[in-house]
């Protein structure tokens, strides 16, 4: 074995000693993201499910009620009744209901006078996104309501939604939040640990070693890389396993890009920590210029191409953005190329262009 | 062979037997808004075969040479030849003829000692094949035999040394550069460093640079460098040095008066150097041109002048003194109070004990303080004094036994009893952040004192600290003299009656330990009761009385002088208070091992 | 006794000031967030990349386009003249929707049968999809009954008139960024708080106060009053910045506002303390405050309605305070709501900081003194 290779592996094998006998590193790999997973799978959802609806109708009648009963029997919807219109707004403001319907008095009598009468929505708007998804609903159930009371629309929209037509915010989250918790192994991680050496003073002895930096670095990409591998299926396994989204796309490509996104983020936290050679400098970077990006500039809940311009710039040099883009097409798209060959080749120049960087920026002296 | 400190030649003739060239090397930092000058146009050579000490307190410039030599920082001007090749121009061959153990040497903690010495045995390309009995031989020579499978970091700070010591060794170099490797080690585990190093350079040849701020293992050294305030102050023969003290050097006596008393009326005399209590007498060091019979310091009529043997220490006193020009007294001497006969006892523990699960970190110990004294509590990293301290404090709760500090028991005393305590912690910790006059002002509203009173004991610290030129600086930039006096100023604030000092000069140069002690005795002749932790055995010197520990137990007590009387032997007629301390440590782990066969 | 306390204050407030890193700690993070939250942050879409795929090519079809390439919501990118590249636009993401006309579209307008208009969505983001869909409907309703009264068509029987209260243009920065508000100043507390007793107990200074006559009561006080102060600094800023720089409306009392902003930030207060006393270093310290604030966010109501969470996670969100703090700060935002309306939440939060408060003093006095 050349002088070379033997401290290669010296180097890494204390690494993967380090990694075992630290549980905290463990944790980090493994565990936080069971955790967030669990967490955003079971704790987060944009879908509106069992709407709080106000429901007030001022003189029943048949006509109302088979209005109300749309709502009644719908998914979306669980409507409850109010005596008069003052209760009904206590009830919105006190944040009880999300929205109401209010059928006037005269309702019935307009309706069969043909008059065209109103039916008033009213919703909180305060949360615009549900708003919006409430407002549809009630839509909804309106047009229904009117084509059995025998109106004719003009123009009978046919939606096809694509991908997901279950529309379950949980099948594109979960995909999207592998990105970023694979950001938070793949750089934290390494920012911490790097910085932990040189916080030690083991950084200090290595260095009067024969040891070159290349070698230094080589060996903290091949185990944190392995382990956030680890990570990463982990994720996938509970992803598929446990939230049942479906993996439609190839996993040779997932692999691809997961290792040129890993070693793209391991690049980040090299860099980070030869910036700040003290973990908690360290961590705080790591935390604002790799998770928080990732979290809200890479598309995993926020559209990008609705951002303002400036912002949209900002996030081509988000890795995130493109592993995020990869992720959602191979779960619930499958292997497209024409996205995965821009996002994959993106994620190539990142990898390059970090590690490139970290390895300019270390040096092999102290000052 | 050492060149002195001379103006460099414009380049050395790179001289490729000679371990080490250092010709003009000069280095700059920034520390806050200052700039620092860590070294300062400093030329030396060594010769090879030879243990070179680098010599100096905290702050010197030690470790910047050391790193400017292992190619880890770059000279802002000069140059290094490490046998003849140029550090800067290709730092990988020199670090492929040196090893470096830096001060806190990285062990990696979270592995084992095997494993340990596998990663330095890979990274210094040590054959597979060499291994077995390569390691055999350093394990044997460090006694790390029998813990090879043990993590790095459940190893005691000597075990970890000599461990750290093992990995530096483990491809033998040509030139070996040991930064401070003595620092925070118990006096047993020191000695057996210094024979490990002797050890290589008899039998291996190797060169070694070894740096230390402890002046009394100068003599241990072939030949020395000293550094103060990066420069060069000197370089020779250690025994040169001392030498150079011959007939200078003596012990003084007042029988029937205080020691303290008759120290502070001899330093500010004319002629005199150093003036610094031994044991019961005062050590007295005088300038090349007077004589002991000339010294008579007013009001002491029985003087008892005997020459002593010179020390390194003395040299290096000499020479700052040159220096910087100070005398021997740096502070007004306080008036001799005739301390109180029947003295009551402030500090008391009996039967202390102290439990952490099953492991008994303070096991039964009984002493007491009595109102004035400077009482030591001696002992190595683990031995238990820094829990005593911490119970008698009542910053820990006690398992069992009965403590009293002036008459409270301060775990469950009220506010008002704290506030008759002064602490000073080890490495003077303070707000860093802060200023010195933020960090003052803090203290003084912490303990209470009315606002007239703040204001005036604020005036008077800066005084009486000569802080005042200083008060708006950030004290974590401060040297670290400045530092210890400002933590003295800080837990002197509220005039304590009972002051409790953690290691209060590990690092600081000779002449800001003087100027510290002396303090501390002005102190103590006015009736203060102080409490010092130590593992320095030139700091137990200053005690009255002091106590010996070890795992938890006291081994001995009394003064300084029936310690050293009592490990007195035929081998060794004058032993120094180390010599002491470690024939304790040793009868007690023969009694132990005898115990348990 | 107010001298000690103000000493304390004042210590505290200089240690977090003169040093760089906790300077960074209180402007770096915060700034960063709010611009990165107050613009990027939002699920409205405009400028919706569409293609159209007209098979009618008549002038009602084109009257069709024609609305939604004028509707700001959606911007035209293609125009399809073969069902094939449909796939190829969706698939790689060039368009998010592809509206298909069928070629009876006039035909069966003119003879008063539905006629046939599909709306494809790329359903890859279910939210966007959701909204895109929303808006499509929008559209052709419109159309459709324009179509009805200009034709003599059945008009429907009733209209649904749409209101949406407190935020007409449900523009959903107002619903970001006052959570901002409560997200920072949780952040900035927690991180000012939780790392203050661990970085004192690494500087050695911790030993330090113990020993002097400063009660530990007068200790936890002077290391919650900075935090406080703090956090309402924080929240004030961050208020002044929703409401003049991104022009959110303020519509509620201070009076409402301050209240739960104060008991909101005693209540974080405690939580930092008690991961304070709990770590021995500002990394656990700094892991503790991490551990605690990622659940604390997304189960707040910040960005995803609690109501949608599985009924435990429900349960368990009424143990976070900033749940109750986002109720208030946005209800005093965009409502205008009276004291009793806001009770419950003051309340909640109240008993909360008590509880908080009272757990990280007995910590702190058994992990000191």
């Amino acid at each position: 074995m050349t002088a070379r290779l033997l401290r290669l592996r010296g180097l890494i094998r204390k690494e993967g000693l380090q990694i075992l006998r630290d549980p905290s590193s463990i944790a980090i790999a493994f565990i936080l993201p069971a955790m967030l997973l669990m967490l955003f799978g079971y704790g987060v959802s944009l879908d509106a499910r069992n709407v709080a609806l106000g429901l007030v109708v001022e003189q029943k009648s048949a006509a109302a009620a088979s209005l109300t009963a749309q709502f009644r029997h719908s998914p979306y919807f669980a409507p409850q009744d109010f005596a008069s219109a003052a209760a009904v707004q206590q009830a919105l403001s006190r944040g009880r209901i999300e929205g109401f319907i209010w059928l006037q008095g005269d309702f019935a009598r307009q309706l069969s006078a043909g008059h065209d009468p109103q039916i008033g929505l009213f919703v909180d708007g305060v949360n615009a996104n549900n708003a919006r998804l409430i407002e549809n609903y009630v839509q909804q159930s309106w047009a229904d309501w009117a084509a059995q009371q025998g109106a004719k629309t003009a123009i009978a929209v046919q939606p096809r939604i694509w991908f997901n037509p279950a529309v379950s915010s949980r099948d594109y989250l979960v995909p999207g939040l592998i990105a970023v918790i694979m950001t938070l192994t793949g750089a934290l991680l390494t920012a911490m640990v790097i910085a932990r050496e040189w916080e030690r003073g083991t950084m200090e002895a290595l260095m009067v070693t024969r040891v070159s930096m290349d070698e230094i670095l080589v060996s903290k990409i091949i185990p944190y890389f392995l382990l956030g591998m680890g990570g990463m299926v982990v994720a996938v396994l509970i992803a598929v396993g446990l939230f049942g989204v479906p993996l439609l796309g190839s996993l040779l490509v997932l692999g691809l890009a997961a290792s040129l996104f890993m070693l793209a983020s391991l690049g980040m936290g090299l860099l980070i920590s030869t910036v700040a050679k003290n973990q908690f400098v360290a961590g705080q970077i790591a935390i604002i210029t790799t998770f928080l990006p990732a979290f809200i500039l890479s598309g995993f809940i926020f559209d990008i191409s609705s951002m303002p311009v400036p912002i949209q710039w900002l996030t081509h040099i988000v890795a995130a953005r493109y592993f995020v883009a990869i992720l959602q097409t191979l779960f619930l798209a499958g292997t497209v190329w024409s996205v995965l060959v821009p996002n994959l080749f993106a994620l190539l120049m990142m990898a390059v262009f970090f590690l490139g960087a970290a390895r300019l920026a270390a040096r092999k002296r102290l000052d | 062979m050492v060149v002195a400190a001379m103006p460099a030649p414009n380049e050395p003739e790179p001289d490729s037997a000679k371990p080490l060239v250092i010709a003009g090397i000069t280095r700059h930092f920034h520390i806050g808004k200052r700039l620092v000058t860590a070294l300062d146009k400093v030329s030396a050579s060594t010769a090879p075969g030879l243990v070179t000490g680098l010599i100096g307190p905290d702050g010197a410039g030690k470790t910047t040479l050391m790193r400017l030599i292992a190619g880890l920082l770059r000279a802002d001007a000069g140059s290094i030849h490490v046998f003849g090749t140029d550090v800067r121009a290709a730092p990988l061959v020199v670090q492929g003829m040196i090893s470096y153990m830096p001060q806190r040497f990285g062990l990696y903690e979270d592995l084992t000692v095997g494993e340990n010495l596998d990663l330095y045995a890979d990274l210094q390309g040590v054959a597979t094949a060499a291994r077995a009995a390569r390691y055999a031989e350093l394990l044997h020579m460090t006694g790390l035999a029998d813990f090879t499978a043990r993590l790095a970091g459940r190893l005691s700070g000597g075990m970890k040394q000599k461990l750290g010591l093992a990995c530096t060794l483990i491809r033998p170099p040509r030139l070996l550069l040991l930064d401070e490797p003595t620092v925070g080690v118990d006096p047993v585990s020191r000695r057996e460093l210094w024979q490990i190093v002797d050890h290589l350079v008899r039998k291996a040849g190797m060169s070694v640079l070894l740096s230390t701020a402890y002046l009394d293992e100068a003599e241990r050294c072939d030949e020395v460098l000293l550094l103060h305030e990066g420069q060069l102050i000197g370089s020779g023969q250690p025994g040169d040095f001392t030498q150079a003290m011959a007939g200078r050097s003596f012990q003084v006596r007042a029988p029937g008066r205080s020691k303290r008393a008759l120290q502070a009326a001899l330093a500010p005399l004319a002629g005199v150097t150093d003036a610094v209590i031994q044991g019961e007498a005062v050590r007295l060091v005088l300038d090349a041109h007077t004589l002991p019979a000339t010294i008579s310091p007013p009001g002491f009529d029985d003087l008892r002048i005997t020459p002593a043997a010179p020390r390194f220490e003395d040299r290096f006193v000499d020479l700052l003194r040159g220096k910087t020009g100070a005398t021997a007294a740096v502070m007004p001497v306080a008036a001799e109070i005739i301390a109180p006969v029947a003295a009551e006892a402030v500090i008391e523990a009996v039967h202390l004990v102290k439990q952490f699960g099953a492991f008994t970190a303070v096991d039964d110990i009984s002493f007491s303080v009595r109102r004035g004294e400077i009482f030591g509590l001696l002992g190595a990293n683990g031995a238990g004094k820094s829990t005593t301290f911490r119970m008698l404090c009542g910053l820990l709760p006690a398992t069992s036994g009965h403590l009293r500090v002036d008459g409270y028991d301060l775990r469950h005393a009220t506010a008002t009893a704290r506030g008759r305590l002064g602490y000073m912690a080890q490495k003077f910790s303070l707000y860093g952040d802060l200023s010195v006059m933020q960090n003052l002002r803090f203290f003084a509203a912490a303990y209470g004192l009315s606002r007239q009173r703040r204001a005036e004991r604020i005036g008077w610290a800066l005084r009486e600290f000569e802080l005042a030129p200083l008060a708006d600086a950030t004290s974590r930039d401060l040297p670290l003299g400045f530092k210890q006096r400002m933590a003295l100023a800080c837990a002197l604030m509220h005039e304590p009656d009972v002051l409790f000092l953690d290691e209060p000069t590990s690092g600081v140069d000779p002449l800001a330990r003087r100027e510290f002690w002396q303090r501390i005795n002005a102190l103590a002749e006015r009736g203060v009761t102080v409490l010092v932790t130590t593992h320095f055995m030139d700091e137990a010197e200053y005690c009255d009385r002091l106590v010996i520990m070890a795992q938890g137990r006291i081994l001995a007590a009394g003064t300084s002088e029936a310690l050293k009387q009592a490990a007195r032997t035929a081998s060794q007629p004058e032993p120094s208070m180390e010599d002491a301390f470690i024939a304790l440590i040793m009868a007690d782990s023969a009694k132990t091992t005898g115990q348990a066969a | 006794m107010r001298a000690r306390l103000f000493a304390l204050v004042i210590k505290e407030f200089l240690a977090i000031l003169r040093d760089a890193k906790s300077r960074m700690v209180l402007i770096g993070p915060p700034l960063i967030q709010l611009v990165i939250f107050g613009y990027a942050a939002s699920f409205d879409l405009n400028h919706v990349p569409f293609a159209v795929y007209d098979q009618d090519q008549s002038v009602a079809s084109r009257d069709l386009v024609a609305d939604f390439a004028g509707s700001r919501a959606f911007q035209q990118v293609a125009v399809l003249h073969g069902p094939q590249h449909i796939k190829d636009l969706i698939d790689s993401r060039q368009v998010e929707m592809v509206l298909d006309i069928d070629p009876r579209f006039s035909r069966d307008l003119l003879t008063n049968q539905p006629a046939p208009v599909q709306v494809i969505v790329d359903g890859r983001n279910s939210n966007t999809a959701l909204v895109i869909l929303g808006y499509a409907n929008t559209i052709i309703a419109d159309a459709s009954a324009r179509w009805a009264a200009s034709h003599g068509g059945a008009p429907p029987p009733a209209q649904l008139q749409t209101q949406a209260l407190f935020n007409q243009n449900l523009d959903s920065h107002w619903f970001i960024i006052p959570g901002i508000v409560a997200l920072l100043t949780q952040v900035v507390t927690l991180l000012v708080v939780g790392l203050s007793v661990a970085r004192e107990r690494e500087a050695g200074t911790f030993d330090q106060i113990l020993v002097t006559p400063l009660r530990p009561f007068d200790i936890l006080l002077g290391k919650s009053l900075p935090g406080l102060i703090i956090g309402l600094a924080e929240g004030s800023v961050i208020i002044l910045a929703a409401h003049f720089w991104f022009r959110v409306p303020l519509l509620g009392g201070l009076v409402q506002l301050y209240t739960g902003l104060f008991l909101f930030t005693a209540a974080v207060t405690g939580i930092g303390l008690m991961i304070s006393s709990l770590a021995a270093t500002q990394q656990q310290a700094l892991l503790g405050a991490f551990l605690f604030m990622v659940p604390s966010i997304i189960l707040s109501g910040f960005a995803t309605p609690i109501a949608n969470m599985p009924v435990l996670v429900q349960e368990l969100t009424l143990l976070n305070p900033m749940r109750y703090a986002l109720v208030v700060i946005r209800d005093c935002f965009l409502e205008q709501p009276g004291f009793c309306t806001l009770l419950p939440q003051y309340l909640a939060m109240t008993a909360l900081a008590l509880f908080s408060l009272a757990a990280a003093g007995w910590l702190f006095r058994k992990r000191s003194v």
